[in-house]
């Protein structure tokens, strides 16, 4: 089945005898998405320059492959471990997308899954349901998040050990249908890849995600105000910036998310705010201004000595 | 005798790889890819046995290929077919069906004669391989 199947690279009639790099990586959009990439994502500097990296392999296997020097698919699959909210699952999402369009798979789609669309609850329950995943993710890429939850050694009967080898199994065997994302916290994955050495083995890209700075923290939280209209007065901006530096020393703390979150409860104190104080017609300015009253009625103000100390102890 | 019902069954078996290809222009159309096996081809039996559920969520036709490697490898001696169901009226309607799978070889029609009042003659046509 792998005639009519396989990416259209393959039959474009007789192979070039020399190919210009640059204008493929114009014409295939790898380009676009690269450019795409370094403007919507801040920070993650060394995810990029892997991603890109990793682009260019690929472009030159491809390459290769319309001239006949290459015939095997190389190997795909991924690891990206990293702290929460560090951006995994949106690079994820762009991942798919240039290996659409380099070819790699067929659809570019995610399927984003976690432990509990795989491992069923029953004996003989695992294995259908790890095949409808896997069956809906073929042509494009399957997203693991937190994957070491697949694999637990303190119960021998887990039925997880099943989900692994039937995964194991279409990584090797259907290399062509699909790509494979495991995802999760870096020392947890470690461990996983310790036990489950065919995992290991089968993965060809380790893109570890760091943490962001304070600034960057910043910066993504005026991209997300941006983009829903809203933006912060000089003093929230200051308000802010603290809150991110306090928050970091607080347990549970998870980068992007936790400030994503803490906009979500400055909208709502916001919207309270306006609705008990305007005495009259409020404009679009009063609308979408967060001020550093919103911001500063967070509880991570009054824990911020506490919780600093508290930290050091159940961070997980 | 060769079974010949549903679409392309006039042509040479279809390849793995044209049954993909077949199989994602369903998809592209959105239309829900089913497989069905029986070991009664009659032209009237429609009720042919659902091999799992309709793939209504598959992508690629990869999905479905998988699917059918395991049909085959369980009931690789029957007809198994791939019907492909078009929901945009607002019920499931069949727009494309055909056969990819026969058993090695086709035992084709049986032609029984009945005997009813007056000598007059009843005709039935029973598929040799079916069961019942």
């Amino acid at each position: 089945m792998d005639g009519a199947t396989a990416e259209p690279v393959a039959d474009q009639g007789p192979p070039p005898v020399a190919v210009d790099l640059q204008a493929e990586f114009e014409a295939t959009g790898v380009a676009g998405i690269l450019r795409e990439f370094d403007q919507d994502l801040i920070g993650l500097g060394p995810v990029k320059r892997r991603v890109r990296e990793t682009a260019t392999l690929l472009l030159v296997e491809r390459a290769r492959r319309r001239m006949g020097l290459a015939h095997e698919t190389p190997t795909l699959h991924m690891s990206f471990t990293g702290n929460p909210g560090t951006g995994k699952t949106t690079v994820a999402l762009r991942m798919a997308e240039l290996l659409h369009r380099l070819g790699y798979v067929r659809r570019g789609h995610l399927v984003a899954v976690t432990r509990d669309d795989l491992v069923g609850q029953y004996i003989g329950h695992t294995a259908p349901k790890t095949k409808e995943v896997l069956k809906r993710a073929m042509g494009g890429v399957l997203f693991i998040d937190e994957a070491y939850y697949l694999y637990r050694p303190e119960n021998e009967r887990d039925y997880g050990q099943e989900a692994i080898e039937i995964l194991l199994q279409v990584m090797e065997n259907r290399r062509d249908d699909l790509v494979v994302i495991l995802a999760g916290y870096g020392p947890r994955m470690d461990r996983f890849f310790e036990s489950n050495p065919g995992f290991r083995s089968r993965i060809a890209h380790h893109i570890d995600f760091p943490d962001y700075g304070d600034d960057e923290l910043l910066a993504i939280a005026e991209r997300m105000l941006e983009r829903q209209n809203y933006h912060l007065d000089p003093g929230a901006r200051e308000a802010l910036a603290r809150y991110v530096g306090l928050r970091r020393t607080q347990p549970h703390f998870a980068n992007a998310r936790s400030i994503r979150n803490a906009l979500d409860r400055a909208r709502l104190r916001q919207a309270n705010r306006l609705f008990e104080t305007a005495s009259g017609p409020l404009g679009a300015t009063e609308l979408s201004t967060i001020s550093a009253e919103d911001i500063l009625a967070s509880r991570v103000f009054a824990q911020g000595a506490e919780g600093a100390r508290s930290a050091i102890g159940d961070q997980p | 005798m060769r079974v010949t019902q549903g679409t392309f069954s006039f042509l040479p078996e279809l390849t793995d790889a044209q049954i993909a290809a077949q199989v994602q222009y369903c998809i592209d159309n959105g239309w829900a890819v089913n497989i069905e096996f029986t070991d009664d081809p009659h032209p009237r039996n429609t009720f042919w046995e659902m091999w799992e559920l309709p793939l209504f969520d598959a992508k690629d036709a990869a999905g479905v290929m998988l699917e059918l490697d395991a049909c085959r490898k369980a009931y690789g001696d029957r007809y198994i077919r791939i019907s492909a169901f078009d929901a945009s009226h607002g019920w499931e309607s069949v727009r494309l069906s055909f056969i990819v799978n026969r058993p090695d070889e086709e035992p084709g029609f049986l032609l029984e004669r009945q005997e009813i009042a007056g000598r007059a003659m009843r005709y039935t046509l029973r598929h040799r391989s079916a069961t019942i």
